[in-house]
């Protein structure tokens, strides 16, 4: 069932909230040892949060547009007294005192929290291969992986464990697994939504955005926790313009982005997205080719300046206040210790490049000319924007690869996601949708980019998309 | 030793008095009992984010413009490193795009010290070092309190402009005055709100400056200036015996008057440092830097300047009065006719001694009280007396000098004493007539005593100057 | 420009961020930066002259907060979760050094 209609049904007493989540706990319990999308299931907190609906059904409270809709919550947003791990060892057992914002307006809003997700370590991934607690498995197919680093909330949805989740997106992790699952899945505009409570990974990139069955859905969850926060200095301080989910593509410019069709992108993938081109072309868009010549480094200027971020944000976990401490006899020893015992083998490569990028004598040609070529492509952007609505791409260069495939090698892990980061580093919402499926029969997704606060006309395309999809 | 000339630079943090800390709402207080007034953002705790506290803002700008810096868009860097006092191991700081840069203050003497700039970062928590003798070389483990993790603090950072120990601690002092003035600090070292570093270096005149050193653990203005000249000292014995000066920091040992280094395997740390993501840029509006600049109040140096000229003195000579903060009434006491030199006098000496009292102190009557004495209606002694009590307790200097019957002596009674106290002892006064001047003091208090006080000390002095210039022949 | 990072280079910014690292992870892990730095070096050779660098991607700018206390974290439920805690304050290891 889509959300809304869940959501329908409780508002109008025709199904109880605990009735619902009961249904999803059973499903997670009979089918997630195979899966492994969840890291916790809250049991007690999420038949105490669906009783609370039906509570407030019964007084005539008004229960919230999510009223009684399961959700599933990345393992990087903080939720108060469940634990929150990252899928690192370093923060096994650690349950924040804070929840994070997006989460806490989702909960007003009426939504039911099942538990937290599997994810790549820190959000660092493409496979949920890097969490320390074992990968997920694709529900499409259980050899392959569910993409990452949010393949925890990709593969809860596309096993219809809860119709909607949430993760992050710092250089394509909510987008590439959903279009490896074959589901619905939105970074919205940098700072649209609130990074309260989400451990950072890169501050100037992250984003909170929802995985969902299909694109209304999708909408919904956006519009309710989507606005500024005070808590956040680098939340959009206007309030988020409603979205319009109307398939309708009238007259609308839309760009082929030349260089993520070609050379890196797998023969199939590309197929499907020119038949998505020619789809919105024949529903009355005006469809052409564009150049976005900075898109060719994107990859580069991300696997620069995101771990220089992370290796700021990830210096906190030291075993001083909070999680793992393997003690020493002083401290300098104890953190080097609790951290080479707590982090996984990604997580310290990016920390280590991130330093390197940083240190004297590197900064400037590493961090801070991948900072000029952030500048360079979103004045491409710019330039494209001016003669489109919208731009389109493959969200994936291929479908989903096979568990191990790409471990031994970290390069060509990263190369997952040339078609994503662009949008993070302009900090510009886009969004996947299932696009029928490859030569394997594995799902491939369809990208749709907008400019910055352009949500509403992303979806509309989308929406359209998903109307005219192949089955 | 003369020919070497020693240039000092200082550091100084200034606890701002906010309500909040820089970043989050926890309560900005000292002395609360550990760990109380913590939150996600200054704990450290993953997800947690900083929001900028315009109080801090304004108190800021508030110091660059007193400090005559222009107050210019900044922007927020994060310095990373691992210690255990540091929530996230990155402190939120100011690195090449500070609020206030360019700055100078003016000292008492009127020398001019320049300030690079005054720049927002967030304090540290606090470790105790627990062990045998609390002292970080020696403790066995340590314990750390966040409640001052995240307090405002605004860097000041001098040019090496001062050339000596006192020059340092009349820097100190005026900066302190400066801060307290403009509402931002209470001023109170010993507390730890406001913190000195000092960079020392020496060289020969003419030759370039020399490597400094930086000294830390200087809580008063004492350790200052006993660290800076003990410092001076080493720093020449090390290089008058062919030794070099290594750039590093020295800890200030009160107790055993000398500074040791601290240094660690790590030279010039790598901060890393990269503008903070969390944090947009600041770029105060005009008529922000205006409302500051116009609500600000007349500063010490302006105050030693206003009171130098009403006075005709140096500006150097009235300091005291402004660091006592009894300039107002001094100039009060003027603009309703006080006699300048005797009101700056009596206030830098007797009410001086009785601050407390110093408020409350009516300036007409300190100015009557001038006057009398100007016009020699009262001794110097008698004067003191009166205004002793209309400190104390009030009144009217007229009425209580008539309850005491203070008038100046008859002159001729005075001249008749004078006369008594010399003939009842010629062997003092041959000895003063042969050139001792101090015997006049033996003779100044037999006539006070004959004439019950009432004589004018100064007047007895310049008779037996007039006696012994006529008894020798000489022209005083 | 792009010098291939050095396993010495790895040694010291392993050290810059407190990670212990064992022989054979700083020999696989150079390796492996390398190979990143030498993919990323395309970026290195972009004529970025007068560009300037992008911190944020939106323009904001005087985001402030007034001066106004809010509740702090129950100090028991944050020390629940603290490794070790001695008289209401985290207790670490001897600390050898000064600050840096």
């Amino acid at each position: 069932m889509t959300a809304a209609a869940i959501a329908a049904d409780v508002r109008a007493g025709r199904r109880t909230a605990e009735s619902i989540v009961e249904d999803a706990l059973g499903l997670v319990a009979a089918r997630d040892g195979d899966v492994h999308a969840f890291l916790h299931v809250d049991t007690e907190g999420a038949i105490a949060a669906a009783r609370a609906v039906d509570a407030r059904v019964a007084r005539g409270e008004e229960p919230g547009p999510l009223a009684g809709v399961p959700l599933a919550l990345k393992d990087n947003l903080c939720t108060r007294g469940i634990p929150t791990t990252c899928g690192s060892r370093i923060l096994e057992g650690w349950r924040p005192p804070y929840t994070a914002t997006a989460v806490e307006r989702l909960l007003a809003c009426g939504a039911v929290p099942l538990g937290k997700t599997n994810l790549d370590e820190f959000a660092m991934g493409s496979s949920t291969e890097n969490s320390a607690f074992g990968p997920t498995r694709n529900p499409r197919n259980p050899a392959r992986v569910p993409g990452g680093s949010s393949g925890g909330s990709a593969a809860a949805v596309a096993a219809g464990f809860a119709p909607i989740a949430l993760g992050t997106d710092t250089g394509g992790s909510i987008r590439q697994p959903a279009a490896l699952c074959g589901v619905v899945g939105v970074k919205p505009t940098y700072g649209a939504v609130s990074r309260y409570g989400l451990i950072a990974f890169a501050s100037s990139l992250d984003q909170i955005g929802p995985f969902a069955t299909n694109v209304a859905d999708a909408a919904a969850v956006l519009e309710a926790m989507a606005g500024p926060d005070p808590r956040d200095s680098t939340s959009w301080p206007e309030p988020f313009a409603p979205l319009d989910v109307r398939a309708d593509v009238s007259g609308l410019r839309v760009g082929v982005v030349r260089e993520l069709m070609g050379e890196g992108i797998a023969a199939d993938v590309a197929a499907r997205a020119a038949e998505a081109a020619d789809a919105l072309s024949a529903a009355g868009a005006k469809v052409d080719e564009v150049s976005v010549p900075g898109a060719r480094y994107a990859l580069s200027a991300y696997y620069l300046i995101a771990p220089a971020e992370a290796s700021s944000n990830l210096a906190r976990y030291d075993g001083v206040r909070y999680g793992l401490r393997v003690e020493r006899d002083d401290i300098t020893t104890t953190y080097g210790a609790t951290r080479a015992a707590g982090f996984g083998a990604e997580v310290k490569r990016r920390i280590m490049l991130g330093t390197y990028a940083l240190s004297a004598g590197y900064y400037d040609a590493y961090y801070g000319q991948a900072q000029r070529a952030r500048t360079l492509l979103i004045r491409d952007f710019a330039a494209a924007y001016e003669r489109f609505d919208v731009l389109l791409t493959p969200t994936t260069p291929t479908t989903a690869f096979e568990l191990g495939a790409r471990t031994a090698d970290p390069l060509s892990m990263y190369l997952s996601d040339v078609c994503t980061v662009p949008s993070n580093l302009a900090g510009h919402p886009a969004m996947t949708v299932p696009f029928g499926t490859g030569a394997d029969g594995l799902p491939i997704g369809v990208q749709v980019l907008a400019p910055a606060l352009g949500e509403r006309v992303m979806f509309r395309v989308a929406a359209t998309l998903e109307e005219v999809a192949p089955r | 030793m003369s020919d070497w000339e020693t240039v000092i630079g200082l550091e100084v943090h200034c606890e701002l008095r906010t309500e909040t800390k820089l970043f989050c709402g926890c309560r900005n207080a000292f002395g609360d009992e550990p760990n109380t007034n913590i939150c996600p953002t200054c704990l450290g705790l993953p997800g947690s984010l900083p929001v900028l506290n315009r109080a801090a803002v304004e108190f800021a700008m508030r110091i660059g413009t007193a400090l005559h810096c222009e107050v210019r868009p900044s922007i927020f860097h994060r310095k990373n490193y691992f210690y255990p006092d540091m929530p996230k191991d990155y402190q939120i700081s100011q690195y090449d795009e500070p609020l206030n840069v360019n700055g100078w203050l003016e000292l008492p003497d009127g020398t001019r010290v320049g300030i690079e700039r005054a720049h927002l970062e967030e304090d540290t928590g606090k470790t105790t070092h627990v062990g045998t003798s609390g002292r970080i070389h020696g403790a066995d483990f340590s314990l750390v309190d966040y409640n001052r993790a995240g307090v405002p603090l605004v860097e000041i950072v001098s040019r090496p402009d001062i050339r000596s120990a006192d020059q340092a601690k009349s820097y100190v002092a005026e900066l302190r005055g400066i801060l307290v003035a403009t509402g931002a600090s209470d001023g109170k070292m010993e507390e730890g709100s406001l913190r000195v570093d000092a960079n020392v270096s020496v060289h020969r005149a003419g030759e370039p400056f020399g490597t400094r050193a930086e000294i830390k653990n200087l809580n008063s203005l004492r350790s200052l200036g006993r660290a800076i000249d003990y410092e001076t000292r080493r720093q020449v014995a090390l290089l008058e015996d062919g030794g070099t000066v290594v750039q590093e920091t020295r800890h200030w040992n009160e107790d055993e008057g000398r500074t040791s280094s601290l240094r660690t395997k790590e030279e010039a740390y790598d901060y890393r440092y990269f503008p903070e993501p969390d944090l947009v840029p600041l770029d105060p509006p005009v008529a922000w830097k205006d409302n500051v600049r116009a609500s600000l109040p007349v500063l010490p140096a302006e105050r030693r300047h206003r009171l130098a000229e009403l006075v005709g003195m140096a500006p150097a000579d009235v300091s005291l009065l402004v660091e006592l903060d009894l300039d107002r009434l001094v100039g009060d006491a003027i603009s309703v006719g006080a006699d300048p030199r005797i009101a700056v006098n009596r206030a830098a000496n007797e009410v001086a001694a009785a601050p407390e009292r110093a408020a409350a102190l009516d300036p007409t009557a300190f100015a009557a009280l001038t006057r009398m004495e100007a016009d020699g209606r009262l001794t110097a002694t008698q004067a003191k007396a009166v205004l002793a009590e209309v400190i104390a307790s009030g009144g009217d200097p007229q009425a209580i000098a008539d309850a005491h019957g203070y008038a100046p002596a008859d002159s001729g009674l005075v001249e008749a004493a004078v006369d008594t106290a010399i003939a009842d002892d010629e062997a003092a006064w041959a000895r003063y007539v042969g050139g001792e001047d101090k015997v006049a003091g033996l003779f100044v208090g037999k006539v006070m005593k004959a004439t019950g006080g009432k004589a004018d000390g100064k007047a007895v002095t310049a008779l037996l100057q007039s006696k012994r210039a006529a008894a020798t022949g000489q022209a005083h | 420009m792009a010098v291939p990072i050095s396993r010495d280079d790895v040694a010291h910014v392993a050290r810059l961020a407190r990670l212990d690292v064992t022989d054979e992870e700083l020999d696989r892990f150079t390796a492996q930066l390398a190979a990143v730095l030498e993919y990323a070096s395309d970026v290195a050779s972009l004529d970025t002259a007068g560009v300037p660098p992008t911190a944020h991607p939106l323009e904001l700018l005087n985001v402030l907060r007034e001066d106004v206390p809010v509740a702090s974290l129950d100090r028991d439920e944050v020390l629940a979760a603290a490794p070790a805690v001695v008289d209401g304050r985290f207790r670490v290891p001897k600390i050898l050094g000064e600050a840096p």
